[in-house]
């Protein structure tokens, strides 16, 4: 194993539909604000990792170039990860593996997106192969969407409970955004609004399913030596990295039970040294742009057994005030601005652990689990963090 | 009222010519003769479909070709009702998985030969596990749309 890495320092910038802006700008607001939070200033880092969705989401390839001067980079080591929608956590991986190996003290990543400026579905589209399923997978919501259908089917659940526990976590999440002042959509929304909005992509309708966000988060990451060096007690530890794809073609592996998010999980639970995940995680930040999918992630997690989610949800088990709260920043339903938001469920698992989350703190969160998905149903990855080393 | 600021409307187009290789070529020659092929794993045994030139999982060549059935049953859907720019196919259609008999992976294409344009009808019509056979078109080019959708059985 490597050297200990923690979390210093978060920026986010105000995301929605940032049309008030230029893409460079709007990273370097995330930027400014993290360097404003740590006291720290471009001199001080090692190198830069950022990363987003495909390039024909804002027409710009190899935004790391296009962003040197918004992220203070030139001069320094650079790189781009990009790994579909779980690009951010992949950032953060890369930033931890850096640090870790002992290459480097302290590192600054950087997720961002722009997806008002094009087509978010048309370029989710392009991530499949272009002979054979880009015809049929109908953006994201047609692939998860479709997953979500199976794991309802397969464990035999009733589509009336089912349906009112996915509307309950839309209403649970939109309520949460209005204590977090970096979300994007907020609005008050009803049970009833949600189960009679209109039909997306069957299961998931409108309310169920996460905007087109614009948005940038910035993260720095530092070993163990630099956070002594620096004096700070208030750190996220990173405690356990894990992260699993599969086959490509949509259909050639079980989605139902979904396999890359079970090893990803416990890939990071076995270097975390965690067995019990509801009793010995604090909170969880779970990618989470469609409601029936986040059901699916805890089973996956084993937050509970297979088929159970949709029971507990409806208890309360995963909200604010329950044993195991989930996204109570509001999560990926309502702010997506996809190569920010696995970042952005870092960062918030990191400002949880560190006691800064707010008003949407969760009282004494010591250990906190960060989680996204990307590709046509084929790529996991995990951050868990924590507040001892 | 904040202040608006000034936008810019662009575009990028750029023509590709994709080379399919031999599995793909092979395979879509078979769309265009009502045939749908997929290869045989010789290691694992599975009969993967559309055809592969090799297995992802045993990581073997798969030149062994297998005609598969026509029919199969219904695995997951989803109804599309919503669109985005350059949608090959105009919404409302059902994206569906499909494990055609006597084979190993589950088969992604539509659903269709019956009314799509009310949501609670559909609901009624399909059903996980329901049979499905392919429905081809008169026009058939070599390509994946050459099979139009697959029908209740």
């Amino acid at each position: 194993m490597g050297r200990p890495v923690a979390i210093i320092g978060v920026g986010q910038t105000n995301h929605g539909r940032r049309m008030d802006v230029c893409y460079p700008d709007l990273v370097r607001e995330a930027v400014v604000r993290l360097y404003e939070e740590t006291g720290l200033n471009p001199d001080d880092i090692d190198g830069v990792v950022s990363g987003t969705m495909p390039s024909m989401m804002e027409g710009v390839a190899l935004t790391h170039f296009y962003f040197a001067d918004a992220m203070k980079a030139a001069g320094k080591p650079i790189l781009k990860t990009e790994t579909c929608g779980s690009t951010g956590v992949s950032i953060a991986h890369t930033a931890y593996y850096w640090i870790s190996s002992g290459m480097a003290d302290l590192i600054l990543a950087v997720g961002h997106e722009k997806m008002n400026e094009g087509d978010s579905q048309a370029t989710m589209t392009t991530v499949a192969e272009p002979f054979y399923q880009r015809y049929f997978i109908a953006g994201a919501p047609g692939v998860f969407s479709m997953q979500s259908q199976m794991w309802s089917v397969r464990y035999g659940l009733e589509e009336e409970k089912v349906r009112d526990a996915a509307a309950f976590i839309s209403v649970t999440h939109h309520d949460s955004a209005f204590d977090n002042p970096y979300a994007h959509i907020k609005i008050r929304v009803s049970m009833e609004d949600v189960k009679t909005a209109r039909v997306i992509t069957y299961p998931v309708r409108l309310l169920d399913v996460c905007p087109n966000s614009d948005g940038a988060c910035a993260v720095l990451f530092a070993s163990d030596t630099m956070v002594k060096k620096l004096g700070l007690n208030k750190v996220a530890w990173v405690k356990g990295v894990g992260y699993r794809g599969e086959e490509y073609y949509f259909g050639d592996s079980d989605k139902a039970v979904w396999q890359s998010a079970v090893g990803a999980a416990q890939q990071a639970y076995n270097m975390a040294g965690i067995k019990d995940p509801r009793k010995e995680l604090d909170v969880a930040e779970v990618y989470n742009p469609f409601t029936f999918q986040e059901m699916m992630f805890y089973e996956c997690f084993g937050f509970c057994g297979l088929g159970e989610a949709p029971d507990l949800v409806l208890k309360g088990t995963f909200a604010r005030d329950g044993e195991l709260p989930c996204d109570p920043s509001g999560g990926t339903l309502c702010t997506n601005p996809i190569g920010a938001t696995g970042l952005i469920r870092t960062a918030e698992a990191a400002l949880q652990v560190m006691g800064k989350a707010g008003d949407h703190q969760i009282p004494g969160a010591k250990t906190a689990l960060s989680h996204a998905m990307g590709g046509v149903d084929q790529f996991n990855g995990i951050m868990i963090v924590g507040s001892e080393l | 009222m904040a202040k608006e600021f000034k936008t810019i409307k662009t575009e990028i187009r750029l023509p590709y010519e994709l080379a399919y290789g031999a599995t793909w070529t092979k395979f879509f020659e078979g769309m265009e003769n009502e045939i749908i092929y997929g290869t045989k794993c010789s290691k694992c045994g599975r009969v993967l479909v559309p055809a592969r030139s090799f297995c992802p999982r045993c990581f073997v060549n798969t030149d062994e070709w297998v005609e598969t059935a026509q029919e199969g049953t219904l695995t997951a859907w989803s109804y599309v009702n919503y669109s985005y720019f350059g949608q090959p196919i105009k919404p409302p259609f059902i994206g569906a998985l499909i494990r055609l008999d006597e084979t190993d992976v589950d088969f992604l294409h539509l659903i269709g030969g019956f009314d799509l344009s009310d949501f609670d009808l559909v609901r009624k019509t399909v059903k996980n596990g329901m049979r499905v056979k392919a429905v081809w078109s008169d026009e058939r080019k070599g390509h994946v749309l050459d099979i139009k959708y697959f029908e209740p059985a």
